[in-house]
């Protein structure tokens, strides 16, 4: 293979395996962000793939090209609803945190497959789709020479659509009412609380909009990767997007670079062959390095500090 | 007011949990059109009806004690152990390891050698976790959840590249000295996977009511985990507490990889996801509320419904997945065992009391 296409092919790649995190890893910061821990981002991706396929299955026929958009839209919402399990159970019954986490994360697989069971009578697994989230070139940019070539031909919009809600969620959290609010949940709930702010609501806000982009993660990683559901569509996918967002400091660009990084060493580990420096290197190496590299990174730079203050803690409003 | 730890106690809530569970799962098997009561009497009756059913109850039971009880350790430390499927892998493979490098020796020495070597390389994988923790102040909970991965595709890289010729998924089995399984007991249960793991199993569940309660180490770990400040304002040292709570949770995760290694599977394969032991280890403690004797019985329920779970969709078109969801649920309502007791108080207790309950940060038990 010749440079240019050993590049388009890195980047392309990069895209379509980092697209599911950047989406989810946005998602768990909001969360953290107004004092949740979630670990349940696993849970949520599962539902959201689970309820892409079967829309995408079903409707395909009726909407067409634009059915695996839809679907990613569906994951969001169930993701959503899914969330809001979390949610009650942290904000309002002072459940662990990550205690609920992992109760999402032991119901989403168990009633996904329940589910497909019951739908596609008693295969654990469903059909392949019909209409997959491709790749696409995006006009006008992949006119660019050289570089409309390696990023904008044959690529992930999705990605790109991530990339830019990073941004917008960074701005979000930054300047707006609505971002300091919830930040200011997240660091003192006591002070927030006292000035009028109402814990309880923006905590909601913080779980259902990490459902929302989780389901839509687990949607992306579905419908553009497995193209099918079964009980490994999502492996990892959540805790690496969580690994993301702590590499990133709990920022939402931070957690999309990392995201990015993430799908760069797993794209790695599968065209890692034809790239001639890095062929020799067994395959494993690059399944290990995104964990391997985020524990080197959390013990060097990250430290302890980083999290929202009150992060992880239940805030009972005093009568 | 901020809450940060919820202490479990009381055996009230478990009980109401596990019916409530229950009562989740029989109402989606209603919505989904099976009759929840005839599953649910398959399920036990499937579970406890022949010798061989039972053998298989306390075979999955087995391994189930084990991470439990590494769950519960560390988290009497105050640290939530999320990687006891990653060190069991890792003693899973230590041992099978060990009793396929040394095939001639006899079995007094080989058999406990590659369960020991369980335990080591479980230690050592959580050693990880518990190193960081004391000296970088690295949150377990993230360093845990990756070393899993890890744990997940080296042990794969190494029974494809190390432990197997040519590239095959799994290993032969390890040596008959260092098999947990006898001609005995297969006789005893009616050909079920029924091993002497079990033994093992409950001697640690009497080694570590022991030690918690007994031992100046028990007393420091639960000093640590109820209050570090004060811990370390008494002389003790955190550090030293720390790292050796998550290596003891990390041992006993290795030896119930050790159980599946001698003795459920008796080798070990490639696997595509994280064994399920772990995370059923945590729920099995989180039901038990971390109480040694209540493990044995948690374990065993869970044993129960898992193996019974398989008699439902054999009998029915109930998928047994059903279990699954009961199970979680089960754990939901422990983890909410505030709103549990609070509702109870409501019910039965004046007015009075039940608001000071619900003012409690305890969730009002002792």
């Amino acid at each position: 293979m010749d440079l240019m296409t050993i590049l388009s092919t890195v980047v392309s790649t990069t895209l379509i395996y980092s697209a599911p995190l950047i989406f989810t890893s946005i998602g768990g910061s909001f969360s953290e962000h107004s004092g949740i821990v979630n670990v349940g981002l696993e849970g949520i991706m599962v539902i959201g793939a689970f309820s892409s396929i079967v829309f995408s299955l079903f409707m395909s026929k009726t909407f067409g090209w634009i059915t695996p958009w839809i679907g990613l839209f569906v994951g969001g919402i169930i993701g959503t609803l899914f969330s809001l399990i979390h949610a009650v159970a942290t904000i309002n019954w002072r459940t662990d945190h990550i205690i609920s986490g992992t109760v999402l994360n032991l119901m989403a697989p168990a009633l996904g497959i329940y589910l497909t069971k019951l739908i596609f009578d008693g295969k654990g697994q469903t059909g392949f789709i019909s209409q997959p989230l491709a790749s696409s070139k995006i006009p006008f940019l992949s006119k660019i020479p050289i570089i409309g070539k390696i990023f904008f031909e044959n690529t992930s919009i999705v990605a790109y659509i991530g990339i830019l809600v990073s941004i917008f969620s960074w701005w979000l959290l930054k300047y707006t009412r609505f971002g300091l609010r919830l930040r200011s949940v997240g660091e003192h709930p006591e002070a927030a609380d006292s000035v009028g702010i109402s814990v309880y609501f923006y905590r909601y806000c913080g779980v259902l909009i990490s459902g929302f982009l989780g389901g839509i993660g687990g949607a992306i990683m579905a419908e553009s990767i497995t193209l099918n559901f079964s009980g490994t569509t999502i492996a990892g996918q959540g805790f690496m997007s969580l690994a993301a967002m702590i590499f990133g400091k709990w920022n939402p660009i931070g957690a999309m670079g990392a995201a990015v990084f993430f799908g760069f060493a797993q794209s790695l580990a599968i065209i890692g062959k034809y790239i001639p420096i890095i062929a020799k290197i067994p395959n494993y190496w690059f399944t290990i390095a995104p964990y391997l590299i985020t524990i080197i990174v959390l013990v060097a730079f990250v430290g302890k500090s980083q999290a929202p203050a009150a992060d992880g803690s239940t805030f009972v409003k005093s009568k | 007011m901020r809450i940060k730890k919820v202490r479990l106690g009381g055996i009230s809530v478990p009980l109401i949990s596990i019916f409530l569970g229950l009562v989740v799962g029989a109402i989606i098997m209603l919505l989904s059109g099976f009759n929840p009561l005839i599953n649910y009497l398959n399920l036990f009756s499937g579970a406890l009806g022949t010798p061989n059913a039972i053998g298989e109850v306390f075979r999955s039971a087995t391994p189930l004690i084990l991470t439990a009880l590494g769950f519960s350790i560390a988290n009497s430390a105050g640290f939530f152990n999320v990687g006891l499927s990653g060190q069991a892998l890792a003693g899973w493979l230590a041992s099978v390891w060990f009793a396929l490098a040394f095939p001639h020796l006899p079995g007094f020495i080989l058999l406990p050698g590659s369960i020991i070597m369980g335990a080591l390389a479980g230690a050592f994988w959580s050693g990880i976790a518990g190193f960081l923790r004391a000296y970088f102040g690295t949150s377990e909970v993230i360093t845990t959840i990756m070393l899993n991965y890890i744990s997940l595709y080296g042990t794969n890289a190494i029974v494809k590249g190390v432990l197997t010729s040519s590239d095959a998924d799994s290993t032969p089995l390890v040596p008959i000295q260092a098999r947990l399984r006898t001609p005995f007991l297969e006789k005893l249960t009616g050909n079920s996977t029924f091993h002497w793991g079990i033994v093992i199993s409950f001697f640690m569940v009497f080694v570590i009511w022991w030690l918690m309660k007994k031992t100046t180490l028990g007393f420091e770990i639960r000093s640590v985990g109820m209050n570090e400040d004060a811990a370390r304002y008494a002389g003790m040292s955190t550090k030293k507490t720390i790292i050796s709570s998550m290596l003891l949770s990390g041992a006993l995760a290795g030896l119930g990889g050790a159980m599946e290694g001698l003795g459920n599977f008796q080798n070990i394969f490639v696997n595509t996801s994280l064994p399920d032991i772990g995370f059923d280890g945590m729920s099995v403690s989180l039901l038990a509320t971390g109480n040694p004797i209540g493990i044995i019985f948690s374990a065993l329920l869970f044993g129960i419904l898992k193996i019974g779970g398989l008699n439902i969709s054999i009998s029915s078109n109930t998928p047994s997945e059903i279990v699954n969801i009961v199970i979680a649920s089960v754990i939901f309502f422990v983890g909410a065992n505030y709103i549990i007791q609070y509702l109870i108080s409501k019910m039965k207790i004046s007015h009075k009391s039940a608001k000071l309950i619900s003012n409690s940060t305890k969730g009002g038990h002792k």
